[in-house]
């Protein structure tokens, strides 16, 4: 079984990132996501802190520290962007005016539920950032994550462990050995790695999987 | 003549009691008032609520000031930021009061105080553990939360550039929470990089016109 790579998940991801989108990617692994917009096609990413057309990371030289995204990581402006306040930055995000959020997530049921925001630790405090809010009002939300957790619990579920970020909204997943569609009929897989079947991705996902008929083999190219 | 420069950051915080909600700008430690931020430490005022996105960095600025025990309570949307090891230490030994908000539902709550607005219903956090115990109501279908104002006795902003008046300019990413802040402080105090003649700020690039600040210190 080939599984993908970290970088070739954002990969993925970025191929259906359409030519106008304004788009919203979330701290970790989808900020990787930027790196791989297919070549000419004009993307406007949006930053929670204020920003719209943020490119990737600076010059060596060109670094601002007064120009930071959602990571908290140096960024850089391209041409045609814009700096504004938090409301305004939120305005945009509750109400529908960012095209596509790609964001992490710990869990994801079959009804397209999100749990990203907090985990059980009684040690650690729990931080939501701008995720109930992106969950909530982005037109599209998609979900960049591994397939299983690290002791290889499912992380695609009939059931929650963890908190709700929000109710119903991931239309699409992203994950190492697969791309999946929430779908009124249930989780439907739309692309698996090389070496994988139905059978054996059923065994790490607990809701029933169906297999679209037009089923593709997911590939990304060495990053 | 309206001259809301001041010479101190004391002077700023001018009538900050304990036992105050003080609003503190800054996304990271980008925007962040550090110099004032000091001066609370300094006056070593107590029982603070801080409302601020994250909960410092390192141990500096609002890192510091909650680790000098000036607030009993902290309301923000990501405490666990860059290099969180004060509030860490603080959650693990239950020393301080966590109230998380969403952060577009803790820049609006300020919206609205600093608006006259009594709340506002909003889709975001509904039938999750941050809308536990509040109002929910039907709007369009959908489950919304009513969220209450968020007004501050104080705000501490972070700006770039200011006149006499108070009109402020911010640089880059750095406006953030400031805007919002400064609009729902009782008292707004600005720490700004420089000070300029009245009339030499393009007025079409002031983001926070002066009627929302009271003071101003260079820092």
């Amino acid at each position: 079984m080939k599984a993908l790579s970290r970088r070739q998940m954002a990969w993925r991801a970025a191929q259906d990132i359409a030519e106008g989108q304004t788009v919203n990617l979330g701290i970790g692994l989808p900020t990787m996501v930027s790196d791989y917009v297919p070549a000419g096609r004009e993307v406007v990413f949006h930053s929670e802190n204020g920003i719209l057309g943020m490119g990737g990371a600076p010059k060596p030289g060109e670094e601002d520290r007064d120009l930071i995204n959602a990571g908290k990581g140096l960024t850089s402006l391209r041409p045609g962007g814009a700096f504004f306040h938090h409301n305004d930055a939120f305005l945009m995000i509750r109400g529908g005016h960012i095209d596509l959020s790609i964001m992490g997530a710990y869990e994801v049921s079959e009804t397209g539920d999100l749990a990203n925001w907090a985990t059980n630790s009684d040690k650690l405090a729990p931080g939501v950032g701008g995720a109930m809010d992106l969950a909530a009002g982005a037109k599209d939300v998609r979900v960049l994550m591994e397939h299983n957790s690290k002791d290889g619990s499912p992380r695609i579920r009939r059931r929650f462990t963890l908190p709700l970020t929000a109710r119903a909204c991931v239309t699409r997943i992203y994950t190492n050995l697969a791309m999946l569609d929430v779908t009124p009929d249930g989780i439907v897989v739309r692309e698996m790695v090389e070496g994988l079947d139905l059978d054996a991705l059923q065994k790490l996902t607990e809701p029933k999987l169906s297999l679209a008929n037009d089923w593709k083999k997911l590939t990304a190219p060495v990053l | 003549m309206i001259d809301k420069r001041v010479d101190s950051f004391a002077t700023a915080l001018a009538g900050l009691e304990d036992g105050a909600t003080v609003l503190c700008g800054g996304f990271g430690s980008v925007g962040e008032p550090f110099a004032l931020i000091e001066a609370v430490i300094a006056l070593g005022r107590r029982d603070l609520t801080i409302v601020c996105n994250n909960a410092g960095s390192g141990l500096v600025g609002v890192a510091a000031l909650l680790k000098a025990g000036c607030a009993r309570r902290l309301i923000c949307s990501y405490p666990r930021s860059t290099d969180p090891q004060v509030i860490d230490a603080l959650y693990a030994a239950r020393k301080i009061e966590l109230e998380i908000v969403p952060q577009g539902t803790l820049s609006e709550r300020m919206r609205a105080a600093a608006a006259g607005l009594g709340g506002f219903f909003t889709k975001v956090g509904a039938e999750t553990q941050l809308a536990q115990g509040k109002e929910t109501r039907l709007i369009g279908g959908a489950v919304h939360v009513l969220e209450q104002p968020l007004p501050g006795d104080f705000a501490l902003i972070k700006a770039h550039r200011a006149d006499r008046w108070g009109n402020l300019v911010y640089r880059k990413a750095a406006r953030n929470f400031n805007p919002v802040m400064a609009m729902a402080g009782k008292v707004t105090a600005a720490q700004v990089d420089e000070l300029v003649e009245l009339g030499s700020l393009d007025p079409e690039a002031i983001a926070t016109p002066g009627i929302f600040v009271d003071r101003v210190v260079i820092a």
